[in-house]
């Protein structure tokens, strides 16, 4: 009765499903988060013209963006992609542990743990920063409205909430207690939890909600350019995290789809200096040391923590953002 | 549309009280404020909003965006996926409101209520169960995938879910309407030795004509307008398996205001093909 | 309506109707029960008497609750006046009413934000005369939900109120009773399934609504998170049993709801002899 049941759904579905590859052209699917469309768009016309000379085949490479998260689902349930770039190594990880969709040592077949760039978390402030906000601890003043979303939804979130407990843990000597509080405390300055970062923006921005937008780098300096330099400004603290958004190739579904090569070579190719200066231009940080030379006026230098400094981001995922964790403590109280 | 009343009917209530036939002006007066004032504040609002921002930079700018081969892909989808869903849902509305509605069998209540449930489900999880089902770790998907079949983050993986969403529209506009005519008229052409399809068609047809209508017309507004769902099985994949409010989504997310809201000003209008086209029936039918 | 033996169809309309059914509703629904069997009873008892997600729930009735209603009220209120009362510009409200069902609940969430939104154009009204906030407090959940929940009401009334039978109208007026009573004895009675159809249709929807709420919610645990809300946040932590054992419940309940307004719904219509 199922088997009936299956074969006549897949006979009624089969006439509408689309057809896929053309022989002629390659095409690659790049499963991505919310913050790089920007990049990526620019980058796939780079990598398409480089391709183009060097082979004499013509890439086209389709994006899909959404919430970190939602997008490494996606690709277990099937999304074909054949690399993802996410926000999270441990987004990426899932695509080994619950389906073996690439290798355990993804993360290092690629220079710099798999991130052809870098980024930071920072502040944006209203033009003049009428709280006097300079750092994290401006932030847990009373008075100060704080927008950031829900490390729960949001691969951005975590990176800020992170960055915030570093930052606690650096003022108080290492404790934990210390660190707890502090975050509570700037939970309690939030009153908008936004689902993902592009919608803590919009609440900031267009909604005229708090005084601080806490969020990625490059997404800083996009609102600047997207809504005015003339109402928003950005503060660097002096202290905040390296978020490292890694890229890898879904090596079952690239060789699937007999595009192993060039989805390796679509990632290597974010490394080299063309490629490098396109991801200075949009905010993020290079990786490229000459290039990094090059914008250095751009990205202001700060002190940096590190994920490994926490132990890797299933340890902070279990110890934080899991059902129970220290987030979920700083709300039941 | 004002409910036609006898003429006999009238003459009658002349003796009787024959205010008790209309409300009094001030009443009239009154409820008319509060509908319109609330559709002001909560429809006119919203819609003015959608189309202030659609034309914030201008008629090219909506017309440069809405050309854009992006948009146009996703509202060419979302065409295909209303023209597949909208049939399938008209024939079961009909059905499921024939079997209810004319006929005792036990468990009615209980098949009445199973229709409305898809309305009751949370569009995350209306998308998250064709997951469950066709994803590559699903029930069918390792079948499906074998055999080299793409539903999910496909076309047709959008399809499903559309059904699944808008199953319910044109049974739950068909039922009440049905069991409100009774079946006297039908039962007298059958009695009369009319076959079923005849009467049907003859009898049934021309008096649930509007209900069935309205029913067709949301169920393709629903189809075309699903966001939650279909968000969740389409693989977001720009200018592929991106349908009309998706891209919005998509737009919005890019910062490009007036390219989201002038696809969603798109999706707005079918209210405004709605009346056109009720009014132009409702003229072809006096 | 009584059982009636020349009436045809009944067999291949049931089918049909039963095996699409299944087909489209049925079988998908069931993977949620399937899937939320991989928790054994007492990891299921966890998830659902953990604090916040009893919190989430609760959050969730209400506000659909209180939306529901808010759009029963109203929404009779536009059905009437659509279907009775002649006047310039019907029509082109009346096409209005379908534009929840037609714009996709993310722009409904962003305009309606954007609106009540405490510098918005009816939020900052609301603030200065008020002192009411709007956006981001479950008020606004409710906002979102009366504006996705009222196309069920009217359109679920007005099809009936169309086909009503002025006649019952007259004959009582021509005894003799006034317009309040003729409402209060013969409209409203026999426009109260719809009624009620349309308010827990209303309900029923306002219940598992993500896309709207979570722009103008705020999304704060223990004060305007939603159900729904906690599904993704499971899904996000890959735990698929979690997600659906919530999500299982809260069908259950929609569906106990749904069944008792439908049986509650039969009785009124046996009550007034049209069964």
């Amino acid at each position: 009765m199922k088997n009936n049941l299956i074969n006549i759904l897949a006979a009624a579905l089969l006439g509408l499903a689309a057809g896929n590859t053309d022989a002629a052209d390659i095409k690659l699917l790049n499963v991505s988060y919310d913050p790089t469309r920007e990049l990526y768009k620019a980058y796939n016309q780079v990598f398409a013209g480089y391709w183009k000379h060097k082979t004499g085949d013509t890439v086209t490479v389709n994006q899909s963006h959404g919430g970190s998260g939602k997008q490494a689902r996606a690709v277990l349930d099937g999304l074909e992609a054949d690399v993802v770039t996410l926000a999270l190594a441990y987004d990426i990880d899932q695509l080994h542990a619950r389906a073996k969709l690439l290798p355990e040592n993804w993360q290092s077949q690629l220079p710099n743990n798999s991130s052809p760039y870098t980024s930071t978390i920072v502040f944006v402030v209203r033009k003049g920063n009428p709280k006097q906000i300079r750092d994290w601890n401006d932030l847990i003043r009373a008075g100060v409205g704080v927008v950031t979303p829900n490390p729960k939804t949001s691969g951005g979130a975590r990176w800020n909430y992170l960055a915030a407990w570093a930052y606690a843990l650096k003022q108080n000597a290492g404790s934990e207690d210390a660190a707890r509080a502090f975050l509570d405390k700037l939970y309690k300055n939030t009153s908008v939890l936004d689902t993902g970062a592009r919608g803590s923006t919009t609440s900031f921005a267009d909604r005229g909600i708090g005084d601080v937008l806490i969020t990625w780098e490059n997404e800083a300096y996009l609102l600047l350019k997207e809504f005015g330099i003339d109402k928003y400004e950005v503060v660097t603290p002096a202290f905040s995290i390296l978020a490292e958004p890694p890229v890898a190739v879904v090596e079952a579904y690239a060789r699937k789809h007999g595009a192993y090569e060039v989805a390796s070579e679509y990632l290597k190719y974010l490394y080299s200096k063309e490629a490098q200066e396109l991801i200075a231009q949009n905010y993020y940080r290079p990786v490229d040391k000459e290039v990094a030379a090059q914008y250095a006026s751009q990205f202001p230098a700060l002190e940096l923590a590190t994920v490994a400094q926490f132990g890797g981001w299933t340890a902070v995922q279990n110890k934080h953002f899991a059902d129970g964790g220290v987030f979920d403590q700083i709300y039941g109280k | 549309m004002q409910a036609p009343s006898s003429t006999a009917g009238n003459a009658i209530v002349r003796i009787g009280n024959r205010q008790a036939l209309r409300d009094p002006l001030w009443l009239r007066c009154a409820l008319i404020g509060v509908a319109v004032g609330f559709i002001v504040l909560f429809l006119c609002l919203p819609l003015g909003l959608v189309l202030y921002q659609a034309f914030a930079k201008g008629w090219q700018a909506y017309f440069q965006a809405l050309s854009e081969p992006d948009t146009v892909a996703a509202l060419r989808l979302t065409l295909i996926v209303a023209l597949a869903t909208v049939p399938l849902n008209t024939i079961f509305g009909i059905a499921a409101a024939w079997a209810i509605t004319r006929f005792e069998f036990p468990g009615k209540s209980l098949l009445t209520t199973l229709i409305d449930l898809p309305f009751s489900v949370s569009p995350v999880i209306s998308g998250l169960i064709f997951v469950l089902l066709f994803g590559s770790q699903g029930w069918f998907g390792p079948w499906l995938s074998a055999h080299q079949i793409k539903i999910m983050f496909a076309t047709p993986g959008i399809i499903l879910v559309t059904v699944f969403v808008t199953f319910p529209f044109v049974a739950r506009e068909l039922i009440p309407l049905m069991q409100e005519m009774g079946n006297e008229e039908e039962e007298a052409a059958l009695s009369l030795g009319a076959g079923g399809w005849k009467t049907f068609f003859l009898i049934t047809l021309p008096n649930i004509k509007w209900a069935l209508l309205y029913g067709v017309l949301l169920c393709n507004a629903r189809a075309m307008g699903e966001f939650g769902a279909v968000s969740v099985v389409s693989g977001h994949i720009r200018g592929l398996t991106d349908t009309l409010p998706l891209h919005v989504e998509v737009s919005y997310n890019d910062y490009d205001a007036v390219g989201a809201f002038a696809s969603a000003s798109i999706l707005a209008g079918l209210a405004v093909v709605t009346l056109v086209l009720k009014s132009f029936l409702e003229w072809k039918a006096r | 309506m009584t059982q009636s033996s020349i009436m045809p169809g009944f067999r291949p309309a049931l089918a049909f109707t039963l095996g699409y059914l299944t087909l489209i509703v049925l079988i998908p629904l069931s993977s949620l029960l399937f899937t939320s069997l991989q928790l054994d009873w007492n990891e299921y008892l966890d998830i659902m008497i953990d604090r916040r997600v009893l919190a989430a729930f609760r959050i969730s009735f209400l506000t659909s609750l209180a939306a529901s209603v808010i759009a029963g009220l109203f929404g009779f209120v536009i059905a009437w006046v659509m279907v009775r009362y002649p006047f310039a510009g019907k029509r082109v409200l009346d096409a209005l009413i379908d534009l929840p069902f037609a714009l996709p609940t993310a722009v409904a969430g962003v305009v309606l934000a954007t609106i009540y939104q405490p510098g918005g154009i009816v939020g900052k009204w609301l603030i200065d005369n008020f002192g009411l906030q709007v956006a981001y407090t479950p008020l606004g959940i409710v906002v979102a939900l009366i504006f996705i929940g009222i196309p069920f009401v009217v359109r679920t009334i007005e099809p009936v109120l169309q086909e009503f039978d002025t006649t019952m109208e007259e004959a009582a007026a021509c005894l003799g009773a006034s317009r309040l009573q003729v409402f209060a004895k013969i409209i409203l009675p026999n426009l109260f399934p719809a009624v009620l159809t349309g308010v827990s249709l209303a309900f029923a929807r306002g219940i598992g609504e993500y896309g709207s709420v979570i722009f103008i919610a705020g999304n704060l645990p223990y004060v305007s998170e939603i159900a729904p809300l906690l599904i993704v946040i499971k899904l996000e932590q890959y735990q698929y049993a979690g997600a659906t054992s919530i999500a299982f419940s809260m069908l259950i309940v929609s569906f106990l709801l749904l069944l008792g307004l439908n049986l509650l719904q039969r009785r009124l219509r046996k009550r007034s002899g049209q069964i």
